[in-house]
């Protein structure tokens, strides 16, 4: 079935909650996919970091059904990459605070090890809940 | 008591929009010295100015304000129907209500309010206005044209065959420029140096035509229709007139050096012809990669040459300054590669086969590095898998350069495709995301070369390139299978952007013309004066100017030349009289006005004491007004009397 | 002795003592002192990522304004540390609303005047790296060392500006000019799977042995990094499934202060290095140059 494209689904709440949380213009990905490109994650994604912006623009809510934006270590590869200065790391972070917020996830985090240090600990807290 | 017309225009709803135009009117007519006021919805169509002629004659007025769009638009159009009408062109101002108005505001009691005011001053300043007549000032009838390459050549043959002297000035030892480096052109496949070399010839012989060679243009004075220019010539120690290209000079010459007509992938002597086909055709010594002049330090290249008799070498010459009068210049600057070291992620200058589109071009050139066989720099090996990396460095507002360079989708398609000829075993790749490619013929040739090369498209950027063993692993996406991709390369050809040419921006400023953010030479205006410089007598052509083809050029380049011939067509030509008057008595002979003008057009009359003012050289800028401490400067028919009359119609 | 304010960070303080002892042992020897600033807090570890989310900016900011209050300049070791100062005082400065609304929240106030650096910056700007090469008593003579970035470092390099994102030179200058041999990898500035060890360990772990096979494919017999959590990472992954790794000996990882503490003549002991570390690395010193590829 063709996805329905019209006003609405380009300037879409859920767009524009995006980019309000995400301080990122989604107009301006002309999606060249070197975010992808450079992602090291990427190989393990199931939707391409160009991909969730794609859908983004086209205003389809099934990208939150996708694990990528789970998967983003926020390791700054696509920013320092993207011609015009997106940060896709910030949107993907945007994804999982909506989510967060929202719906606190059941997360089933395995008990980290005692070696590990607090910057992993404090890191992980701060991207896998709304706070 | 003055007879005042006052012309307002609807501008269709430019202005009508915006401002009520009938209670300007009104308010008009009723203002003193004002005996009639009109409005129309167009006053700079032929009824509109016929509305305004008929009203002059009818009410026999003797000063008009057209209250209407900007100056820059419309000035000329009503000084003309004021002159056609028997009134001189100074009884005629615009009040700018559109620009300044109703272009500018969304409340319309305000802007009516603000309407009003500005009309109001226009009427107290035309009152004021003197009545002028244009300057009117020789014209040297010749021609100067700074570049050789293609659009220089072309505007050159133009202005020469029209009849005027053109003085060509290029940097290196031969005209030519970037064309003569291309190995074929698109859509045609042409073989450019075949195409280019008569044209490079027709200048050498055309008796209007005198070539500068190794020259640079230094000083620029005066102004439109008169400049006079100052060129240094660096020292010529190859006679070109003498020399017949017998190369024994090359064979004993000890110093090597990379050679920049090649993208520096070979070596050349310190003397040397630039290529094969050079205009000139004479040999050129490179002063900086000679062993030394001064003392001399070798000397073989003249013993071999007078050993034959033809004493071409002279070790002892210098530089040498042309002064030359030209009426019209016009800069035909080029363009160079983008320095591809700065893009780190591919490794340019790093790893040896990540190659720049231009160094890829002279390897496929018969005349090449490798006489037209593509061989792996490192090794020497023919590569079997080509990445061709399109958009590298542009299209990057936040990273590179943000504009597109419009014609490297044309010559990648075309590299890829000769790649596949020159080795029909070989895979070229294409990361890409467009393909531009709106010229005449070129789709259709995109076509061909995606058909006979065998060419991978890949749609998406390249993120990084490093090497393992010997190859070069490129990692990419294609967007459209959403993937990610690999290439182990044996050869990355990067498409970098094309930038202006070294110097352009000190030229600009020898000029007096302006350049863009991104270096390239300025135009007048981008849609309708694409081939003037802001700066008056000043034209463009080519590359310099904006990165584009080879069809562009050459039309930009007759166009410029047609621009030029406008200018040398009359012995003389006319200039705005409204510049600057020193009244003599006034003077103090403080002399702070001189340094002031930014084109010299005032100097001190040391024997007097005052001031001088050279009317054809002011622009009536008024720095030199707001610089003098006696008040003896002003401007004609804008003087301090007028504004002040302004100042007080609009507070009042 | 030049004296400049430091910022331990948490981690330096308990699991990776190693790194704060060895910085500061290499720091004396090369004349300097790293003292302490009163009152540090956590740093938060990372810096908000989000448009708004103040709440995170509230701890760097009382670092910043507590370090201001003694002295024009800070120095970090810890990459996640430096990120979060370094782009909070960025952002201090850039968006006068947000700063006014954390120095309310706050009560205290940071108005800026701080310049924050990292070590490896004091050790290239400010003691320069021919007075590190002359300091060297000790120089680990062709050590093959792989220098590994991570990204907090380097990205995002608007803001961090320390050295070229794509092929940074910083750590391999430091490490030339001790001795060693630095080895080109690919991977050097890829990301190590940072805090995804919780929640996706499996995903961190094919990130880091992705690193540790690129740099002992290419002749490293040793790692060398700046950030506790990318020790932690690259260790761990290793540990974790021997199997997946090519030899049987998993690679060490040290911290660059180390190393720069051993070539200037300090204890391994006060180093904290360990006799593994220590076997490796007095095992591969001298050894061959043709085997590893050099940047």
């Amino acid at each position: 079935m063709a996805h329905q494209i019209s006003a609405a689904t380009v300037t879409s709440p859920l767009l524009r909650k995006v980019e309000r949380i995400s301080g990122q213009n989604l107009s301006l990905c002309y999606q060249c996919g070197k975010c992808s490109a450079t992602c090291p994650l990427a190989p393990q994604m199931d939707l391409m970091p160009h991909l969730v912006i794609r859908y983004l623009q086209l205003g389809l809510e099934q990208v939150f059904d996708a694990k990528s934006y789970w998967l983003c270590a926020t390791c700054f590869s696509c920013e320092t990459q993207c011609p015009r200065g997106l940060d896709v790391s910030k949107v993907c972070e945007a994804l999982r605070t909506i989510k967060l917020r929202n719906d606190l996830r059941d997360l089933k985090i395995e008990k980290p090890s005692p070696e590990m240090p607090q910057q992993g600990l404090v890191s992980a807290f701060r991207k896998l809940s709304p706070y | 008591m003055r007879r005042v017309g006052v012309f307002v225009c609807h501008c269709g709803l430019n202005i009508a929009g915006t401002v009520n135009i009938k209670e300007i009117t009104d308010a008009a007519s009723k203002t003193p010295d004002v005996v009639v006021a009109a409005d129309h919805r167009y006053l700079c169509s032929e009824p509109g100015q016929a509305l305004i002629k008929d009203n002059i004659k009818q009410h026999r007025l003797d000063a008009i304000v057209v209250a209407a769009c900007s100056p820059a638009m419309h000035e000329v159009t009503f000084r003309n129907v004021a002159r056609a009408a028997g009134l001189n062109r100074y009884q005629s101002e615009i009040a700018n209500i559109r620009e300044q108005c109703s272009w500018v505001h969304d409340n319309i009691e305000k802007a009516t309010e603000k309407a009003h005011v500005i009309i109001r001053q226009s009427i107290e300043k035309v009152k004021l206005n003197e009545l002028l007549d244009p300057i009117t000032v020789p014209v040297t009838r010749k021609a100067l044209v700074i570049g050789g390459g293609i659009a220089g050549i072309r505007a050159a043959l133009d202005v020469a065959n029209s009849g005027h002297q053109v003085y060509l000035v290029e940097k290196t030892g031969s005209i030519g420029g970037r064309m003569a480096q291309l190995s074929e052109t698109f859509p045609t496949l042409d073989c450019s140096i075949c195409i280019l070399g008569p044209l490079m010839v027709e200048a050498y012989r055309n008796p209007n035509i005198k070539i500068l060679r190794l020259s640079e243009v230094e000083e620029v004075k005066g102004f439109i229709g008169n400049f006079k220019v100052k060129v240094r010539q660096a020292p010529v120690y190859v006679d070109e007139t003498k020399c017949n290209s017998c190369a024994e000079c090359v064979k004993v010459c000890p110093a090597e050096v990379p050679n920049e007509f090649d993208s520096d992938l070979t070596w050349r002597k310190a003397i040397y012809i630039p290529f094969a086909q050079a205009v000139p055709p004479a040999y050129v010594l490179d002063e900086k990669s000679c062993l030394g002049l001064l003392p001399q330090a070798c000397g073989e290249c003249k013993k071999a040459c007078d050993k034959l008799g033809m004493s071409c070498i002279n070790l002892d010459a210098h530089p040498e300054t042309h002064e030359l009068e030209v009426g019209a210049i016009i800069s035909a600057t080029g363009y160079e590669m983008y320095d591809a070291a700065r893009l780190t992620e591919y490794g340019y200058g790093i790893y040896p086969d990540v190659m720049t589109s231009l160094e890829f071009e002279r390897m496929l050139s018969a005349s090449g590095p490798t006489s037209g066989i593509i061989r792996r720099p490192s090794d020497g090996r023919i590569p079997k898998e080509v990445v061709f990396i399109q958009c590298a460095g542009q299209r990057e507002p936040e990273t590179a350069l943000a504009y597109c360079s419009k014609i490297c989708c044309m010559y990648t398609a075309r590299h890829a495709m000769l790649f596949h000829h020159k080795v029909p075993d070989g895979q070229a790749y294409v990361f890409y995301m467009d393909i531009r490619a709106g010229g005449k013929g070129y789709e259709e040739f995109v076509k061909r070369c995606q058909e006979e090369g065998g060419v991978l498209y890949l749609r998406g950027r390249v993120a990084k390139v490093h090497e393992e063993d010997d190859k070069l692993v490129v990692k990419g996406v294609d967007t459209l299978s959403g993937k990610t991709v690999q290439i182990h390369a044996d050869v990355v050809v990067l498409a970098v952007g094309m930038v202006p040419s070294q110097g352009s921006r000190e030229l600009a400023n020898t000029l007096k013309a302006s350049v863009d953010e991104n270096g390239f030479f300025a135009e007048a205006h981008p849609k309708l004066r694409p081939l003037e410089s802001a700066t008056a007598g000043i034209f463009l052509a080519g590359a310099g100017q904006a990165p584009k083809d080879i069809p562009e050029t050459v039309a930009q380049a007759s166009g410029a030349a047609s621009k030029a011939l406008n200018l040398l067509s009359s012995p003389t030509l006319e200039r705005e009289p409204t510049v600057a008057r020193i009244v003599n008595e006034q003077c103090s002979g403080c002399g702070i006005c001189v340094p002031a003008c930014p084109f010299e057009a005032l100097s001190m009359n040391t024997e007097k004491r005052i001031a001088e003012v050279a009317e054809a050289l002011c622009e009536g800028c008024g720095t030199c007004v707001a610089s003098c401490p006696s008040g003896a400067l002003s401007l004609r028919n804008l003087t301090d009397t007028q504004i002040m009359a302004m100042i007080r119609a609009g507070s009042g | 002795m030049q004296s400049y304010l430091y910022f331990p960070g948490c981690s330096l303080r308990t699991v990776a003592r190693d790194f704060e002892d060895s910085a500061r042992a290499s720091a004396r020897a090369l004349g300097l002192e790293l003292k302490e600033m009163q009152g540090w807090l956590c740093c938060g570890a990372v810096f908000p990522n989000v448009a708004d989310n103040v709440m995170t900016n509230a701890g760097p900011n009382r670092i910043l304004a507590r370090a201001r209050a003694e002295s024009d300049t800070l120095v970090t070791l810890c990459a996640g540390c430096h990120n979060v100062l370094k782009r909070a005082n960025l952002q201090a400065k850039r968006n006068a609303i947000k700063q006014e609304q954390i120095n309310e929240f706050n009560e205290e106030r940071y108005e800026g005047g701080l310049g924050v650096l990292h070590f490896l910056e004091v050790l290239r700007d400010r003691v320069g790296f021919s007075a590190i090469r002359e300091a060297a008593k000790m120089p680990l003579r062709g050590l093959p060392v792989g220098a590994y970035y991570g990204c907090l470092l380097l990205r995002p390099f608007e803001e961090m500006k320390l050295d070229d994102p794509h092929r940074p030179s910083v750590l391999e200058n430091l490490l030339f000019s001790i001795g060693c041999v630095p080895v080109d990898y690919p991977s050097r500035t890829e990301c190590c799977g940072s805090f995804l060890g919780v929640g996706a360990p499996d995903a961190m772990a094919l990130l880091s042995r992705n690193v540790v096979q690129a740099a002992r494919s290419h002749g490293a017999k040793l790692l060398t990094v700046s950030c506790p959590l990318c020790k932690y990472n690259l260790e761990a992954s290793q540990k974790q499934d021997p199997a997946a790794s090519s030899s049987s000996e998993p690679l060490p990882v040290v911290y660059f202060t180390q190393l720069l503490g051993l070539a200037l003549g300090v204890s391994p002991e006060d180093l904290r290095l360990s006799d593994t570390q220590l076997q490796t690395i007095r095992g591969s010193v001298k050894s061959t140059v043709e085997s590893v590829s050099q940047p």
